[in-house]
């Protein structure tokens, strides 16, 4: 089952590297894993998309607990959270499928930000599977680059993860 | 007083009370060499590898409650220590590793001796740290043996590149430490105790399993009484040998691979299992599903949360200090109204697998010599009482099961990861912690060969180690799972050209015994153990053909184990 940890930790050269080898040591997934550093310059900030059992998930937080760099560890997914990634997307723009991006990137609340005779730059930004749709409902015919930043979570309310 | 990166170092060294550091010099800590030159408080000791230096310190910590220290150089200095940190980091021995590093300018520029030590050793510490400030190195002195001892115990390793250990700054010492994201677990949740003790009282089919924690922790004295307190049967497994009395008969011997019919049959069998400072692995509970087939309740404590339900599942978890949780739940048992249920038909059972697997046993010989005899006579000629390390393989397990350990920290190994070439220098640590103590290394031909330079070091520094040398011409334990796994195709386990131990020995200017008749055994053995200030190499002759058993083969159930054929 898919899951979204979220983490602070030490805002330390080695940190990121800890983590991902981590990871890669015990064999656990990453989809994607976003990091960046935080309101307090010595914290940085990290959201991790994985899957696995629950015994899996279970390992991976005591796993990355036991980090001495991390400081706090929660599991998005286990309670209610807001997840966004921020997608660019370079698309082939000529003829009809100019206009029909353009429309297509309306109702998807994105944004075009960069126009050329025969492309368009667009940018979009919600759950990994608002940004997947999107892909398909322009047809990958018109894909000329995608960039996508991997998910960023926050939880709802008063779910907060601090020091 | 301004005092160089290098002065610092040292001082930290004396500030955390360390008499020895083993290590070998080189270009990126020359500084520190020059400043360990001018003081007398720590004790250098120079071995002749960098793998040796970590064993060594892993010994002396693995015997004592102290911290191991070693010191070595850049690039193949810091390489050469890995497979002494891994083996450390395995086994959760608390241990600091100073090593040098090419200048900070340098780093990244594929400068002589530079390797990325850093991130070569992350996998295998608890932590480390490279210092790349002069003013930081007290600190970071101090937060290494802070996290090398508390919680879970393991090596760190600080990297200090060597224009820092050349810089100057004002010296102090931190008196305490904190550190904002590690904070060691103390006693349990005291709910969960009680409801451990619950279980343990309701149960009619008990077992105590427990491991390298208790000696870690300091904890025989409260496992031997929660033994005692209960009646109920304990099983130490191969790192947590001689956390209860081997010799008592509510012992039922090791579990495991090679671990006797009633532990395992126990094990597997048992209503409620109490699991104290061990993990579960796969050497101890073999094939997890098999082992999850029998209906059981597990309780479980650990310092390490993240070794709690890794393997098999467990019904209740306490998180926490081994000597305070066996505290809390001594104190719970003791209190309380009820008493612990009626077992004697369990012992009934138990000892009728007993009888069954007829506890160790092996068919001695008149014309060669048999491995286990010599481990046994070794136990009667040194009363019990000897610190005995090893390395890995067929000795290493008759070594676990016929030596009878009624202490804690006299059992030295490298369990976790396997390390050959581990038990002559642990031994040395040994030895230089306890100058006086009975020191025996039981090897094999194949292990002792990996550090076997180490006679040198032990000739510089008048160490008396006896080692005991179990040569049967084969990575036994190679050999043997070829035996019964791979067909009788002895690929590559036979060893060919062997030195002459017994001149390589008075080469390094030791003594050197050779043995090859079983009525030798004993009397050689009396010979060198009575030698107090020579170190003795003996090397045993044993029949090659000789396997271990009891055995539970990779993959297979703790039920399935194969017994000896021959008996």
């Amino acid at each position: 089952m898919r899951h979204i940890i979220s983490l602070l930790m030490e805002n330390e050269a080695g940190a990121l590297s800890r983590v991902a080898g981590l990871f890669s040591a015990r064999g656990y997934n990453i989809e994607s894993l976003t990091v960046a550093p935080t309101e307090e310059a010595t914290l940085s900030r990290m959201t991790i998309v994985t899957s696995g059992s629950d015994a899996v998930i279970e390992q991976i937080t005591k796993q990355l607990n036991k980090l001495i760099d991390v400081v706090s560890v929660m599991d998005l997914s286990e309670g209610e959270h807001i997840e966004r990634e921020l997608m660019l997307v370079k698309t082939r723009a000529e003829g009809n499928a100019r206009e029909e991006l353009k429309r297509m990137t309306d109702i998807f609340r994105g944004r075009i930000l960069d126009v050329s005779d025969h492309t368009y730059t667009i940018e979009l930004t919600g759950s990994g599977t608002k940004l997947d749709s999107f892909l398909n409902a322009i047809g990958r015919d018109l894909i000329l680059e995608t960039v996508r930043t991997g998910a960023s979570g926050i939880g709802r309310g008063n779910r907060i993860l601090s020091l | 007083m301004e005092l160089s990166g290098a002065e610092i170092t040292i001082r930290c060294l004396q500030e955390e009370g360390v008499e020895f550091v083993f290590g070998y010099p080189g270009g990126a800590v020359l500084h520190i060499y020059d400043a360990l030159f001018q003081q007398e408080k720590v004790k250098h000791i120079l071995v002749r590898h960098e793998q040796a230096a970590v064993h060594a310190a892993d010994g002396y910590a693995r015997c004592s409650d102290k911290v191991g220290a070693v010191l070595v150089t850049s690039g193949p200095g810091i390489t050469n220590a890995v497979t002494g940190i891994a083996t450390a980091y395995m086994d959760s021995i608390p241990m600091v590793v100073i090593s040098g590093q090419v200048p900070t300018y340098a780093i990244g520029e594929d400068a002589f001796q530079e390797v990325d030590s850093v991130g070569i050793t992350r996998p295998c510490v608890k932590h480390n740290f490279l210092v790349k400030d002069v003013k930081d190195i007290a600190t970071t002195i101090k937060k290494a043996f802070y996290l090398a001892k508390s919680g879970r115990p393991g090596p760190v390793l600080v990297d200090i590149p060597k224009d820092i250990s050349n810089q100057k700054c004002e010296f102090s010492y931190p008196e305490s430490i904190s550190i904002r994201a590690y904070h060691p677990q103390g006693p349990g949740d005291i709910e969960q105790v009680k409801r451990a003790a619950e279980l343990l009282l309701g149960a009619r089919r008990p077992m105590v399993y427990a491991g390298g924690g208790v000696v870690l922790s300091d904890s025989a004295a409260q496992l031997t009484d929660l033994v005692r307190l209960t009646g109920f049967p304990c099983t130490n497994t191969l790192m947590g040998l001689g956390g209860y009395p081997s010799t008592d008969r509510q012992f039922v011997g090791m579990p495991g691979m090679h671990g006797t019919y009633e532990a395992n049959m126990a094990m597997q069998h048992c209503d409620v299992l109490i699991a104290i400072g061990a993990r579960f692995d796969d050497r101890v509970v073999g094939n997890v599903e098999h082992f999850a087939q029998v209906p059981r309740k597990i309780i479980h404590i650990d310092i390490d949360p993240s070794s709690i339900a890794k393997r098999v599942k467990v019904d209740v978890p306490i998180v926490g200090d081994l000597k305070l949780v066996l505290g809390q739940l001594l104190e719970v048992l003791r209190s309380s109204a009820k008493k612990t249920g009626d077992i004697s038909d369990w012992w009934k059972q138990i000892e009728e697998w007993r009888e069954f697997g007829g506890g160790l046993r092996y068919k001695n010989s008149d014309e060669i010599i048999k491995p286990q005899f010599v481990i046994e006579t070794l136990y009667k000629v040194t009363g019990g009482e000897a610190y005995v390390t090893s390395d890995v393989g067929q000795h290493q397990m008759w070594a676990a099961q016929y030596y009878k350990f009624n202490q804690p920290r006299r059992w030295i190994n490298s369990g976790g990861l396997g390390t050959m070439g581990f038990g002559l220098p642990a031994a040395m640590g040994v030895q230089f912690m306890h100058p006086d103590a009975t020191v025996a290394c039981v090897t094999g031909e194949g292990s002792i060969q990996m550090n076997i330079q180490e006679l040198s070091t032990c000739r510089q520094y008048h160490l008396p180690v006896k080692v005991l040398s179990l040569n049967n011409r084969y990575l036994g334990m190679v050999r043997q799972w070829q035996q019964f796994f791979h067909g009788n195709r002895f690929s590559e386990s036979y060893m060919d050209a062997l030195p002459d131990f017994v001149k390589l020995a008075e080469a390094y200017g030791h003594v050197g015994m050779l043995i090859e008749k079983p009525s030798d055994v004993e009397p050689a053995i009396r010979e060198a153990f009575a030698r107090k200030n020579d170190l003795v190499f003996m090397d045993f002759r044993t029949d090659p053909a000789e396997n271990v058993y009891p055995m539970v083969p990779g993959g297979k159930g703790l039920s399935e184990v194969v017994l000896s054929e021959d008996l």
